[in-house]
């Protein structure tokens, strides 16, 4: 459970950081919070021989709230965003989304530049960003690209990031405040990886019809997705318990959830379902941020 | 690697490997062993510090990366032989028995309730889902840090006045 040897750097600038990336030639990884990437280094399933702090470079914090949006820095941790005044307001999933993500010592430390690097299947934020239609600002030798979401993650633990690649920013779209949204998961124990987890919103026509749906799902799927069939449902409807039970039925259909020793993969279908079903009653009831 | 930290209020140094983890470091370089290094890779909690202000899983942090902050580790807590007001509510209601979780119970309890000395029973058992207990049933651990929290506003009472 020792962590491999490596040499430690910490550049000052994301400039330097790519430099050092880029000429390892793959050998070297940049660290973040390091919330996950020390227990792989730990358990030798990654053994890079050049750590890249990125703690030390300025410019890579801070929470903007703008008019086109929500901009996070990708060193902010998620105690900086369970903190945030403004943020339950600008982008209400985001704060509901945060307060699942592990332990109180471990959002000390967790960032969400990290977290959307490190593309673990069942992690929240990934989830966010994707159903969010969100942003991603990625830093390379090239210069500075914007990603979405959507193309973002490949697979399992893998992103479109190069080796010497650096996610710089995430930008979520401007959020109107009459929208109807809810974060709903399930994990063994509060703060452990979720079994599945659903994170959806929509916006209302004027006759109470659903509009704009956006429906995302984590740990049921290789990397975190938005239902389309779910979506489809919803649109142009009102929600009624046919509708629920219709929606439901077809989240669970649109998953493929793997066997594990924590739940069966029939088992992680049914909740998904159950979960779409809780998280539309939650958004249906809630009071909209005024 | 030659480091600098603020440990429990003393300056410390450290020669060590820029592997080792804050943990290591602090067990086996300063023999401060009240730290206790549990699963090892953050699921446990027991190693838990307070790094400047700040409940961290040293078992997460590389020495190096703590280099210049201020560490409260659980011998840091008590004044002298004096158990601390936390310290004392964990013995009055039993909330230990092996004493393996103490130190990162004591530890994650001591910044939550400096932060925060009116967080309710929910966000206590919200925050102490990070630290695994495998004797007490978490129920006196919980009591004892309701108990504890007087002392805490007190401290931060007295603090802004």
């Amino acid at each position: 459970m020792k962590l491999p040897p490596f040499e430690y750097r910490a550049p000052a600038t994301v400039g330097e950081a790519i430099e050092i990336l880029s000429a390892s030639d793959g050998a070297a990884k940049a660290i973040a919070g390091g919330q996950s990437l020390i227990p792989i280094m730990a358990f030798r399933l990654a053994s890079p021989t050049v750590l890249v702090d990125l703690n030390g470079i300025a410019g890579l914090d801070g929470i903007a709230i703008g008019k086109t949006g929500v901009s996070i820095g990708a060193m902010v941790r998620w105690r900086e965003l369970e903190e945030h005044n403004g943020l339950r307001a600008a982008c209400p999933l985001i704060a509901a989304a945060v307060s699942h993500i592990a332990h109180y010592q471990i959002r000390n430390r967790g960032t969400i530049g990290g977290s959307l690097a490190h593309a673990d299947p069942a992690a929240e934020m990934p989830g966010i960003a994707i159903t969010c239609d969100a942003q991603i600002e990625v830093v390379g030798k090239q210069g500075m690209q914007r990603v979405a979401a959507r193309d973002f993650f490949v697979g399992p633990l893998t992103t479109c990031l190069a080796h010497d690649e650096l996610i710089k920013t995430v930008h979520f779209p401007l959020w109107p405040r009459d929208r109807r949204w809810a974060f709903e998961e399930f994990a063994q124990r509060r703060g452990d990886f979720a079994f599945a987890g659903i994170a959806l919103y929509y916006d209302e026509r004027p006759d109470g019809a659903i509009d704009n749906a956006h429906v995302g799902v984590i740990g049921v799927t290789p990397v975190p997705r938005r239902l389309d069939a779910v979506e489809e449902i919803l649109n142009g409807k009102k929600l009624d318990d046919g509708v629920l039970a219709l929606a439901a039925k077809a989240a669970s259909a649109a998953v493929e959830p793997d066997d594990d020793i924590h739940a069966s993969a029939a088992y992680r279908r049914a909740l998904t379902g159950t979960l779409l079903e809780r998280a539309l009653i939650a958004a249906a009831k809630r009071e909209c941020a005024q | 690697m030659k480091l600098r930290f603020e440990i429990n209020g003393k300056g410390i140094e450290a020669d060590v490997a820029p592997r080792t983890t804050l943990c290591d470091c602090l067990r086996e370089h300063l023999n401060l062993t009240g730290t206790h290094a549990g699963c090892e890779h953050g699921v446990c909690g027991a190693c838990t510090v307070i790094v400047d202000g700040r409940a961290v899983r040293s078992c997460l942090l590389l020495a190096v990366q703590a280099a210049g902050a201020s560490i409260v580790t659980v011998e840091g807590l008590a004044d002298g032989d004096e158990l601390s007001p936390l310290q004392k509510a964990f013995r009055k209601h039993h909330a230990l028995q092996c004493g393996f979780c103490t130190p990162g119970m004591l530890t994650t309890l001591h910044a939550l309730l400096s932060d925060e000395p009116t967080a309710d029973e929910e966000r206590i058992r919200d925050v102490l889902s990070g630290n695994l207990c495998r004797c007490t049933g978490y129920i006196p651990i919980v009591k004892a840090a309701l108990e504890a929290r007087e002392h805490y506003a007190k401290k931060q009472g007295s603090k802004a006045g």
